[in-house]
């Protein structure tokens, strides 16, 4: 057996693993603690509360998820486009095409977005029907090798299977944040007024309704700082596989330093438009301002552009030993 | 891939398989008895170049190892606008063992070197009487052959692609998803 050049950043694994032992225990307290309320102070509007959230959260979370890939094109006004529609299209499937030979996946669908910022995600529930979209602005400004970069970057975002991760992870979110509205819903409109009809529960009725309202606030906040967590990890882990597809750290640093200071010129408005699609995007839309940590830190989906920059030379020195 | 991989968002390079190459040979003979089709004598080996001192010794390496041949073949190294490095090695149109040989020594050092995720593939090339042109690509990754038959104009000839299927079922090992019969236009050598 040869010997191998890509040494795996345990380092990264074992803080992602983390993150996402900290989602699961979450969300196991929150269900445990729901079902303790519930059978302590049965009643059945409460019961009915958190039936109709986990469906409804479900049903959220499954859609968004079979249709990431029509939701996130649409959105970004993206068209999908063949190796014959122009020279963009042809140079993106050339590059695209080996890539796939290099990392042995089937090929994506491509799409380009008529946006002049410059910005690429990757999308779809499957390998199979994933599609890979950049914008124009993009294409214009990047250099080939660096272009390669990016979408060797989005490509391991297909290949981590990211979408289904990152659905998985945010279920716990939309149910916490579903459970808070209906309960707060339930408390103005009729759930009290019924406890108190029946006599025996009204001491407990309105207690037990603000608890769940209280956990569901708190679960809320909890998984959305670690969702942010895991989506950074994330992007980690695709700038280092991407890296290591293309054998070039560097190429894939200058395209990230190019698409983060582009950014900042933009006017708002086009900025603004983009916002719902940060999560799948390559660099934030709106980033924040280099050396302001704390808040907007931990709030992102993205890693910051130096600590991704120190982590992709930290795979050329690996590279050139 | 395992599930866990995917959850850690892991994923490994894939190693090349090398030792299908010398299956080339004997095809060239069936496909030249089934068809127009004659070996050129010129192969092709594909691979990205990491950056990096490592990778550039390893690239002169593979250099000095071919040209130190017999006088009759040559190679030559260019790059394509994609950023891969191609190696073109030329033999006597008749000797495919000693040119699949150089082609295997080129992927053999790079696979010693820790570099064999970044090799692309190897293209044998053909030419019939009226100087159209065909490919035998091999895909590291999948370890398998597709044909390819580039026409001006990057179209591609898919009767004849099909039909070198066909010719060729017996001998190598065909890519069966046509998906991934990825075109390779201006390829060097070819």
């Amino acid at each position: 057996m040869a010997r191998t050049r890509y040494a795996t950043d345990r380092g990264l694994i074992a803080r992602m693993g983390a993150t996402m032992f900290m989602i699961g225990l979450v969300f196991t307290a929150f269900i445990i603690v729901i079902v303790l309320l519930l059978s302590r102070y049965s009643n059945v509007s409460n019961g009915g509360i958190v039936f109709i959230a986990v469906l409804f959260g479900a049903a959220i979370s499954f859609g968004s998820y079979y249709w990431s890939d029509k939701i996130a094109l649409s959105t970004a006004g993206a068209r999908l486009v063949g190796p014959q529609d122009g020279p963009m299209a042809a140079e993106l499937h050339g590059v695209i095409d080996r890539l796939c030979a290099l990392a042995d996946m089937p090929k994506p669908r491509v799409a380009i977005a008529p946006t002049d910022m410059p910005n690429a995600f990757a999308t779809g529930r499957s390998s199979k029907v994933a599609v890979l979209c950049v914008t124009e602005g993009l294409l214009r400004r990047l250099e080939p090798n660096e272009l390669e970069g990016v979408l060797a970057h989005e490509m391991s975002h297909v290949a981590h299977k990211d979408v289904a991760v990152m659905t998985l992870a945010s279920f716990l979110g939309i149910m916490a944040a579903l459970l808070v509205r209906f309960a707060f819903y339930s408390e103005l409109f009729g759930g009290g007024g019924r406890g108190r009809g029946r006599g025996g529960n009204d001491q407990n009725a309105l207690p037990v309704v603000l608890v769940v309202l209280l956990v569901g606030i708190v679960v809320y906040a909890i998984s959305f700082l670690l969702i942010r967590l895991l989506s950074r990890y994330r992007e980690l882990s695709a700038d280092r596989s991407g890296a290591l597809l293309t054998g070039q750290p560097s190429a894939l640093a200058s395209a990230l330093v190019k698409v983060s200071s582009d950014i900042a010129r933009i006017p708002t408005r086009d900025l603004r438009s983009a916002e719902p699609l940060n999560a799948f995007y390559f660099a934030p839309a709106l980033s924040a301002t280099r050396g302001q940590v704390t808040l907007s830190t931990i709030f992102s989906t993205h890693p910051s552009l130096e600590k991704r920059l120190a982590a992709l030379d930290k795979i050329s020195r690996q590279l050139s030993r | 891939m395992g599930l866990l991989d995917t959850l850690l968002g892991r994923t490994r390079p894939v190693q090349p398989n090398l030792d299908a190459l010398f299956a080339l040979p004997s095809a060239s003979i069936t496909l030249q008895a089934a068809t127009d089709f004659a070996p050129t004598g010129t192969g092709s080996v594909s691979f990205r170049a990491a950056e990096g001192k490592a990778f550039s010794d390893i690239e002169k390496d593979v250099k000095d190892l071919l040209s130190m041949g017999e006088a009759k073949s040559s190679v030559e190294i260019t790059s394509d606008s994609y950023g891969f490095t191609w190696l073109i090695c030329t033999h006597d149109p008749d000797d495919i063992e000693g040119l699949v040989t150089d082609l295997h020594a080129v992927n053999s050092t790079l696979e010693a070197g820790g570099f064999g995720p970044q090799l692309l593939c190897t293209i044998l090339s053909f030419r019939d009487g009226s100087g159209t042109r065909l490919g035998l690509v091999y895909l590291y990754k999948r370890g398998t052959f597709y044909p390819f038959a580039p026409r001006a104009g990057e179209r591609r000839d898919n009767a004849t692609e099909i039909q070198v299927r066909g010719v060729l079922a017996n001998d190598l090992k065909i890519e069966p998803e046509l998906g991934r019969w990825f075109p390779v236009w201006g390829a060097p050598g070819l």
